[in-house]
This record gives structure tokens, sequence and C-alpha cells, in this order.
């Protein structure tokens, strides 16, 4: 996709296949690799413990510093604060970016010089300014070409993987085979309608 | 009927056969009407193969394997053009074309919306004319399209079973006061018929039915031709320029193949099925020292008069849960609003049917562009929300219109088209009734708060080579004949006059099979 298509608002398809489990238990490699390393440890409550490998997760950079990761996913959770959803689940908008950029020069460079300029605006180290304050960072950069780029990736990065499906309720691939079985009318909070006006359950 | 092989193949000099462009409801119905009558076609279709088997239940995934994708472009002052300015239409690029992505709503167009130039009279800014059919010609063939693609509601087809989101809404509808809300009806098998399964509530009729039970000319008319013998389907075939002779008759098509050669492939006939962007972009392409301005275009209608529905989506979130991804994404319909009356403050009606995404395009279109804590708040409701989708009549406008756009080149090095629309204020006023009547059925029923949704890319195209008694008017005459070059048809919905307030799939599968009996005569008498 050209870089000028970034300008404007526009959906953009996904560059990867949603990850059903895109954490990985940090390995020794990774530990000694100079290149970015997020990690998060989830919460025992969260929805999503059934859906990674352990409780500690590590997400890998190719491109960014784990500095300039950290700060990406902080900015994501300003575009989209959902105060429940896990940071495992932002750091896939890291990932997702981590990989445009990779392959992508241009990317690199806006994605880079945002965070140079966050980090500039905050002293130095943006994590360190005050959520507050860093939220008016991020309605100042609006219509920038890195928040236009973090915010379309954001949408779908943030969204399109099956912990969101799992922290949000949607069903995703569960419906595969067709909820005729599984509860498409099972909501009871309302009457039911009249025969004449919905139709008969096929019989098997 | 499973998806399946040719029989036979046509050599591409062949000057006999009929070659029909593009394989969705139109064009693949009539190219399976023409070979069971023992007509010889050659069924040409820019995307692959995919059978339903294939079909995947992820979005983002189905997406790129179904839609049309190449580049085209949006202008004018509607918000699609600043929401999705490469992407102004949702339509498939496969085998069985949007027939395998639409939602299977398949209503009649009502009688007085065949005469909207009379009945609406000459509304400034507009383009309206009479269709030069009537209803009562098109019955009996309306009643062989329900029948043939098992119409719920119809020829003792019962309605398919309400979904959670078609509670909501009847919930709504009942107590506002409306009168016609029910699961309606719908191309979408409701009992095994066929020998197609009945539907299965899976929740992705936009990603292709994976079991079949929604009609598609995919496993249906597609597979049927091929089997008579008589029709050859070549995928990953793309039209870019069809011929004609120095008498101004057409004789045939080239075609990028799937290797990308291009061929040429002689006819008899050229039927044009490409959906309202394509077929009009293909006809300008075409253009030569006898027809300047395009094939089948004296009129100067080519491209223009595109209509693609007022629509708009509410969406509503509750206290208890609804999870409006189960089941069919659109079985629930209120028709009270389809109805001619200018009370209103606008002409022409409108219909609001259940909707429903899933998570990762509810995030995408809920509000373009949007960001913040109130998103996000709204997401956090997802499970909770249920959706309709207003579909009404558009005005047909002169100037919104497909041309090519000469500064921007597909992968074949043709022009892309470029899709100009600003909404008429009849347009606008219904939206915004459509807006008002949609969040008062949700709040009728209790919701907390409501979302008002701006159009999606259009999935309904029409109008852009309109027919017309006159030929001075529109671009082809009642059976999709162009008016100017008499082996030159139109067989999709860029044929319609006007839009009328229905999903339009029903009605270009009429159209379908009236023009087959049409084409059959008139070879018959050699006519053609």
């Amino acid at each position: 996709m050209p870089a000028n298509a970034r300008s404007v608002p526009s959906i953009r398809p996904p560059n990867a296949a949603p990850a059903s489990s895109p954490l990985s238990a940090p390995t020794r490699r990774e530990l000694l690799k100079s290149t970015g390393l997020l990690t998060g440890t989830l919460a025992l409550s969260s929805a999503l413990a059934g859906l990674a490998p352990s409780r500690a997760w590590a997400l890998d950079l190719g491109t960014f510093s784990s500095h300039q990761g950290a700060v990406i996913l902080a900015f994501s959770r300003h575009l989209y604060p959902h105060p429940t959803l896990d940071d495992a689940v932002y750091a896939l908008v890291v990932k997702d970016l981590d990989s445009q950029a990779a392959s992508d020069h241009a990317v690199q460079q806006i994605v880079l010089s945002g965070v140079r300029q966050l980090d500039q605006v905050g002293g130095g180290d943006w994590l360190k300014r005050p959520p507050a304050l860093q939220l008016v960072d991020v309605e100042s950069m609006q219509g920038t070409p890195f928040f236009v780029t973090v915010r379309s990736t954001a949408v779908v990065a943030l969204y399109n993987n099956d912990m969101a499906f799992a922290h949000f309720g949607y069903g995703g691939q569960d419906g595969h085979l067709g909820y005729l079985h599984k509860g498409f009318n099972d909501l009871t909070w309302l009457p039911e309608p009249p025969d004449a006006a919905s139709g008969p359950i096929p019989p098997n | 009927m499973a998806v399946q092989g040719n029989k036979i193949q046509f050599a591409n000099d062949d000057a006999d056969v009929v070659v029909v462009i593009g394989s969705g409801a139109g064009g693949g119905t009539l190219a399976g009407e023409l070979a069971k009558k023992g007509i010889d076609v050659v069924l040409l279709e820019a995307g692959k193969l995919t059978p339903n088997s294939a079909f995947l239940p992820d979005e983002w995934a189905s997406f790129k394997q179904l839609a049309w994708q190449d580049k085209r472009t949006a202008s004018g002052t509607w918000q699609v053009a600043r929401d999705f300015p490469t992407l102004p239409a949702w339509i498939c690029k496969t085998v069985g074309g949007t027939s395998v992505h639409w939602a299977g709503a398949a209503l009649r167009i009502q009688p007085h919306e065949f005469k909207t130039l009379t009945t609406y009279g000459n509304l400034p800014g507009t383009n309206l004319l009479d269709w030069p059919l009537t209803r009562a010609e098109m019955d009996p063939y309306y009643d062989r399209a329900e029948d043939k693609m098992g119409v719920t509601r119809t020829h003792g087809t019962p309605g398919l079973p309400g979904n959670n989101n078609f509670k909501v809404m009847y919930a709504g509808a009942t107590k506002l006061g409306y009168q016609q809300c029910s699961t309606g009806h719908m191309a979408i098998n409701s009992v095994v018929r066929d020998g197609r399964t009945h539907c299965m509530q899976r929740g992705f009729c936009f990603q292709g039915c994976f079991f079949g039970a929604k009609w598609s000319s995919l496993y249906t008319e597609i597979p049927q031709g091929q089997a008579t013998g008589h029709m050859e389907l070549r995928p990953e075939s793309q039209v870019v320029r069809i011929e004609h002779d120095r008498q101004g008759k057409v004789t045939g098509v080239l075609y990028y193949d799937a290797g990308g050669r291009l061929m040429r492939q002689k006819a008899r006939l050229v039927a044009l099925a490409c959906n309202s962007l394509e077929s009009p972009r293909l006809l300008l392409n075409s253009e030569s020292a006898m027809f300047p301005d395009g094939l089948a275009n004296s009129s100067g209608q080519v491209g223009r008069n595109y209509m693609r529905h007022t629509t708009a989506s509410v969406f509503a979130s509750f206290a208890d849960k609804v999870e409006m991804f189960k089941g069919t994404t659109m079985a629930g319909i209120i028709s009270d609003e389809s109805a001619f009356d200018p009370k209103r403050g606008f002409v022409g009606g409108y219909h609001m049917e259940t909707i429903s995404l899933g998570l990762p395009f509810y995030t995408s279109f809920l509000k373009p562009g949007a960001w913040g804590a109130d998103f996000a708040k709204a997401i956090d409701a997802y499970a909770y929300t249920a959706g309709l989708w207003v579909v009404g009549e558009d005005m047909p406008r002169e100037t919104n219109r497909i041309t090519l756009n000469q500064d921007v080149k597909d992968q074949f090095g043709i022009p892309v088209a470029d899709v100009h629309v600003d909404d008429h204020p009849n347009d606008v006023a219904m939206r915004e009734h459509g807006f008002r009547q949609g969040a008062a059925v949700y709040l009728a029923a209790g919701a907390k708060q409501t979302y008002l949704v701006p159009p999606y890319p259009s999935t309904h195209n029409l109008g852009t080579n309109r027919m017309s008694e006159r030929p001075a008017d529109g671009v082809c005459n009642k059976h999709g004949q162009s008016h100017d070059i008499p082996n030159l048809f139109i067989s999709d919905g860029s044929q319609f006059t006007t839009g009328a307030a229905e999903n339009p799939t029903l009605t270009i599968v009429t159209l379908a099979l009236r023009q087959a009996d049409y084409i059959a005569g008139q070879m018959g008498q050699h006519a053609i």
C-alpha cells in the first residue's frame, strides 16, 4: 500500500492473518538478543490466560527497540483505552507496526520519528510523562503521518485476534459450524416473537 | 449442486458462442439458463474459483479471499469518498461474483417503483425515469426466480427462525407500532431444498455461505450450466475490451487469462454482467473510431445515473447480552417505511434490515477514523449490541457517475473506474429519517445508547447502463439489449432504470431469466 494512502483515514486489511496465539514464552535466545523485546505478565483473572502458552509473555521485535515498542504500546492504549484489556493485546499493534517497518522504510521513518518526537516532549522518555499529559500529546498529533499510521494499524491489529475476541465476547471461528444448536436464539430478556413473524427451527 | 469442472471447451475462434462476462447473480444465471436451452456459452470471470468449502469464518481473511481489490477511486461529496477513498464498493472478484457475498434479502420491487417519474414527478436535480417494464410483466419471472432461489415465505417455503438480533428488532418495532416486521423473504434455505442444506446460523453470510444454504450462482446456476455440456466457465479471465466489426456489431472480447496472456474470444453475442462499476468501465474502455464515446453510448448515459441505495446503520447497546454475530446476518426486516409517503419529507421509501458485524469489521466501520474513550466504550459494549441497516431508494443523477480515471491504471495499464457521488437532498432527508426511526426502534426495546453509522462501501451498485423506452434516455431496452448494438446485452444491476428500495439481487436474477428467454427467441428467429 503506498505511503500516501495513510494520509487519509481508510480501512486497511491486516498485514498478517490473525494470530491465534501471538505470544510465546520468552526464550533464552530472545532474552540475549540486542533488538527489542516486549514482555509482560497476564493478570491472573484475565480471560486470555487460556489462550497463551504461559502467563508470562514476550514479543520479539525485529526493528524497534524495547523502549520504542513500549512507547508505541502506550500510545495505542491512549488511542483505544480499554482499562481491563491486557497489554498482551496492545502488543499486537507493536508487532504489526514492527513487521511493516521491517519491509517498508517509509513506515519505519514515520514511526521512529514519531517516537523520537514524543520522547522529546517527555524530556527524554515519554513513558515517564503523566498519563493525562500523554493524552494531550496524542490529541495534538492527530493528522500527522505517525498518528495516522499507528491508528490505522491499531484499529485492525488490536481487534482482529482471538484474545480480543475473548475479551469483547465475539465468537469468531466458534461460529464456523453454526449457532443453530449453539444459542443463536438464546436471548431471554425480551418476549419471543410470534411464530408468524419468525420461522420453525429445521429438524436435524 | 457442488462446484465442478467443465464438460466442454470451446475454441477461441468459435464465433457461434455467446460470451457472458461476469458470473454473479446476473451473468451466472443468464449463462446457466442459456446452456439449459442448448445454447453454447463461454462464461468469463475475472476472479478465481473458490468453492464454498474454502470459505473462511474470518472477516479480514475472507475480504482478501473474495473482494474486488483492484484499484478504484472515489470522488464527490458523499462520505464514502472521505472514509474509503480507494474502496468505493464492497463487491466480489470470484466465481459467483457478489452473489457469494450478498446477505440473501430477496424482495420484489414495488409496482410504483417501476414508475418513479410518474409517481414522484420531475424532482429537480434528478434524472428520474419510468422503467420500460411493469411489475405485472415481471411477476411471472419473479415467481420463477423465487422458486429457483428458495425464497422464504414464497411458494410454501417457511420463514427462517429469528435470532437474537431479530428478537431485539421485533420487540422495538412492535412497541413502535410497526406492522410489517418478520424474518422476511430470504434466499436462504429454511429447509433442505434443491440439493442444498438449511441455514446453520453461522453468522458469516457476508463471507460466503460455507454450507451453501444461501443461494449463490457459484453452486447453483454455474454447475448446472456446466452439467449441460453447453457452458464453459473460465475463471481468472479478465475482459479488457469488447470488439466490433465495421457494421457495428460486436464480434468478441479481449481478456487476460490466468497466465497473464492476452486472449481473444470470438462471439455471436456478448452479455455484460460485471456489476455497475466495471460494466460501464468496460464499455467506455472499448471506445473505437466508430464509437468514440464508448460502446452503446449514443445516449451519453453509459456510466451515468449511478445509484447505491440510501444507506445507514443504527447499532444500539443494551443492559443484557445480544451477541448479534450469532446467526443469519440479515434475517429481520421492517417494511413499514417502504411505501411512497411524501409527508415524511422525501420521495421513495426504505426498509430496515438486521445487520451484524464481527468485532474486526465493527471496529473498522462503526466510525471510520475514530479513536478515543467514547469509541472504546462503544466497543466494550460489543456483546450487548444489536444492529440494523437502512436501505432505501436513492435518486438517479446524471452527475453521479462512473468515469475513467486516466491518472490511475490497473495491473493491465487500463484506466480504473472513478465513482463520483453527490447525495441528493432527498437522499439526505431519507437517511436522517432512517437514523431517527432506527434509533427509535432500539430505544423502544430499551437501548442504553444508540450509534448512527455512516454508509459502508457500496454493495448495491446500480443504474449505470439503464434501460429506457427511448434510446435517447438510456443504454438498453426492456430486455437489456443495448439500443445501439443488437448483439450486445446488459445483464446485471447496471440496467436498472431506478434503484427502488429493495435489495437488488432478486430483480437481477429475474431480469436474467427474462433475458435468457428473449435471447433464445431472438436467436431462434435469427434476429441476432
